[in-house]
């Protein structure tokens, strides 16, 4: 999906990231890093859900499913997939 | 044979005594925890022994010894004098699980001065409230939370110094800003620790209520006395033990359990500074070979979530030990924790307003799945009518759980603020805000709060701070906060809004009102949910009713409506 791994990225920098923070790259740990917090992952997958409207369950938003920008978007490729 | 050994023996011949002696306390003498949880273990011949194992995200790992730790406290201390901070003088650690959390948490101590740890996913309006009440001098921050501090230095004149521990010089430092290195900072071998007493202020940790701004929990040096022998008896920390305390220091589990006790034990502790995955934390245990783990409910229920596969591919028989704090552990969780580890996690009860365990399960006493224990020798505890503030004649009643005042971590104020601290008193029981009943062999039963207040994964929200929040929001005409049933975090926050002429209801909005409550107050105070609706129930004076909204989430029933407008 084009420029899907961008929209991640900007969202995650906009939103979880104070000024000056070093730039993330599509591999930076997300929740392990502690950039996204487990509460704070219900507002990110929010986003999300809105953003390609489908639907991911909370069994499959894991931590480690939520863990990069390059998870992230395997994740949301795969409902977005499936929603046809 | 357990360290508490008989429960009911312990209960017969208690007196608080008996840790200070361990301690070489003698009453009226000196007593500063900085020094009790470096020097005078290196004074026992136990210099070279591990103290700190820290393994950060990327899996590196530092290991300090307690000598290291007597080194680096004396380092920061000496520096924090070198500002000019003087004893008593607030000084707010800002800073996620890294070394200089732990250390200068101690080292603040050392100079006599109260340390305020904050937690670092706070946002700017959070952090300003509390540094405000506070008048905090110094804040002790990292690259990572500088920008949120700059935020709100105009309002706070009273901060003198930000400290910034990994300052890189990438950036320049700005208006009262000044760089600190733990690695490049000079030992210092002779340090004179403040000659803090028994009733010198020591923590200043903030907690939330149903009503009003937030609240500094003042605790004293004297706090040791309990918190040495409540981690030795519950938690039943030995010379050999491997400790993991899974709180962040920014909540007072963190430094009762997670600085004071293990340190002032001279036991080996590990941390580990890195979001959670269950994964991570069974390979950490496995890694770290850990023996005595204090963790909370949440973490408990994610694990359980994460299946028992997971553990099976993990050696963790390390483990002895398992105790849980923070909110209630379901009895589930114990029977799970039993079946895959071997032995239960013990649920332990306090508050930060306690500063110790003060209702637990014991290790070698029978538990009672889903049951808070029992008062810790030289606890009293009870539960109180409502109605009149006496203790319930018989078992089985729900009411107020209380305590008698006056053990050593009791909270010896809330700071500024003596009529809230009164408040929380009657008739010498100190109100815990929480009800429980108690069966007829004297184990506490939790049943809920007693206000409004919300305990979400263990850490309390007040509904008014996020209330007061939301109606900074341009789209919010009115609002209010109640908790909602979660299966991870017992509680989630639920807000309820109407909105301003012009806006209407929409998911972006809905994500835009959670964002902005994340950014201003915290991720935990965060709306999980936010609910549109063309106006509240209020009461014919106008006050919202929360309890009706709380009521309607919980499928409970409503109540009394006399007193609802437009009923």
């Amino acid at each position: 999906m084009e420029g899907l791994k961008d929209v991640i990225r900007d969202y995650v920098t906009k939103e979880y990231l104070e000024a000056d923070s070093d730039p993330l790259d599509n591999d930076t740990p997300l929740i392990s890093g502690g950039i996204v917090d487990s509460f704070s992952m219900v507002s990110l997958k929010r986003f999300l859900e809105n953003r390609y409207r489908i639907q991911i369950p909370d069994d499959k938003a894991t931590p480690e499913a939520f863990d990069s920008v390059n998870k992230i978007a395997t994740l949301v490729e795969e409902f977005v997939a499936k929603k046809g | 044979m357990s360290n508490i050994g008989s429960y009911e023996d312990r209960v017969k011949d208690f007196s608080w005594s008996i840790s200070e002696r361990e301690l070489e306390y003698t009453p009226g003498e000196v007593i500063n925890i900085g020094w009790y949880a470096t020097d005078r273990i290196c004074r026992l011949g136990r210099g070279a022994k591990p103290a700190l194992i820290h393994e950060g995200f990327t899996g590196v790992k530092r290991t300090y010894t307690y000598n290291d730790i007597r080194l680096a406290t004396n380092a920061i201390g000496s520096f924090l004098r070198g500002l000019g901070i003087q004893d008593r003088d607030r000084v707010c650690l800002f800073l996620d699980r890294i070394p200089e959390l732990y250390l200068g948490f101690l080292g603040i101590l050392k100079i006599g001065a109260i340390a305020q740890p904050l937690f670092s996913a706070f946002g700017d309006e959070s952090l300003y409230i509390r540094l405000s009440n506070a008048g905090t001098s110094a804040v002790i921050t990292q690259k990572k939370h500088v920008a949120k501090v700059r935020k709100v230095l105009d309002r706070l004149p009273h901060v003198k110094h930000i400290i910034t521990v990994d300052h890189d010089g990438k950036a320049p430092l700005k208006e009262r800003e000044v760089a600190f290195s733990l690695e490049a900072a000079p030992a210092v071998e002779n340090f004179a620790v403040f000659p803090t007493r028994a009733e010198s202020p020591s923590v200043l940790h903030y907690t939330s209520g149903t009503t009003g701004q937030p609240k500094g929990v003042q605790h004293v040096h004297y706090s040791l006395i309990s918190q040495y022998l409540t981690a030795k008896w519950v938690l039943d920390l030995r010379d050999d033990d491997i400790y993991w305390c899974t709180a962040d220091p920014g909540w007072v589990t963190g430094t009762s359990y997670g600085i004071i006790a293990p340190f002032s034990l001279g036991v080996t502790q590990c941390v580990l500074d890195a979001g959670f995955s269950a994964e991570a934390w069974y390979r950490f245990i496995e890694k770290q070979r850990v023996t005595m783990w204090y963790s909370a409910p949440t973490a408990i229920r994610s694990l359980m979530k994460a299946g028992d596969g997971l553990v099976k591919k993990f050696d963790v028989s390390s483990l002895r030990h398992l105790a849980s704090v923070g909110e209630p552990l379901n009895s589930e969780a114990v029977l799970w924790s039993q079946r895959v580890f071997g032995r239960p996690f013990l649920d332990t009860y306090w508050q930060t307003e306690t500063g110790c365990i003060v209702i637990s399960n014991y290790p070698g006493m029978e538990v009672r799945p889903g049951s808070m224990g029992k008062p810790f020798p030289g606890i009293t505890a009870t539960i109180l009518n409502p109605a009149n503030h006496e203790p319930h004649p018989a078992h089985g009643k729900i009411g107020l759980v209380a305590l008698r005042s006056g053990w050593p971590s009791m909270m010896r104020t809330y700071w500024n603020n003596e009529e809230a601290f009164k408040n929380k008193h009657r008739k010498g029981w100190y109100l815990t805000g929480d009800r429980a009943r108690t069966d007829q062999n004297g184990y506490f039963w939790f049943v809920g709060r007693d206000d409004d207040v919300i305990n979400t994964a263990g850490h309390l929200v007040s509904p008014f701070e996020v209330e007061s929040a939301l109606l900074e929001h341009p789209a919010v005409a009115e609002s209010a906060v109640v908790s909602k049933p979660d299966p991870l975090n017992l509680e989630v926050v639920k807000a309820f809004v109407t909105l301003k002429p012009g806006f209407s209801p929409s998911q972006d909005l809905d994500l835009e009102i959670m964002n902005f409550i994340r950014k201003k107050l915290s991720p935990l105070a965060m709306p999980q949910e936010v609910e549109y609706v063309d106006s509240l129930p209020k009461t014919r004076s106008g006050k919202i009713m929360r309890r009706i909204l709380h009521a309607k989430e919980w499928g409970e029933d409503i109540g009394d409506t006399s007193t609802l407008e437009n009923d």
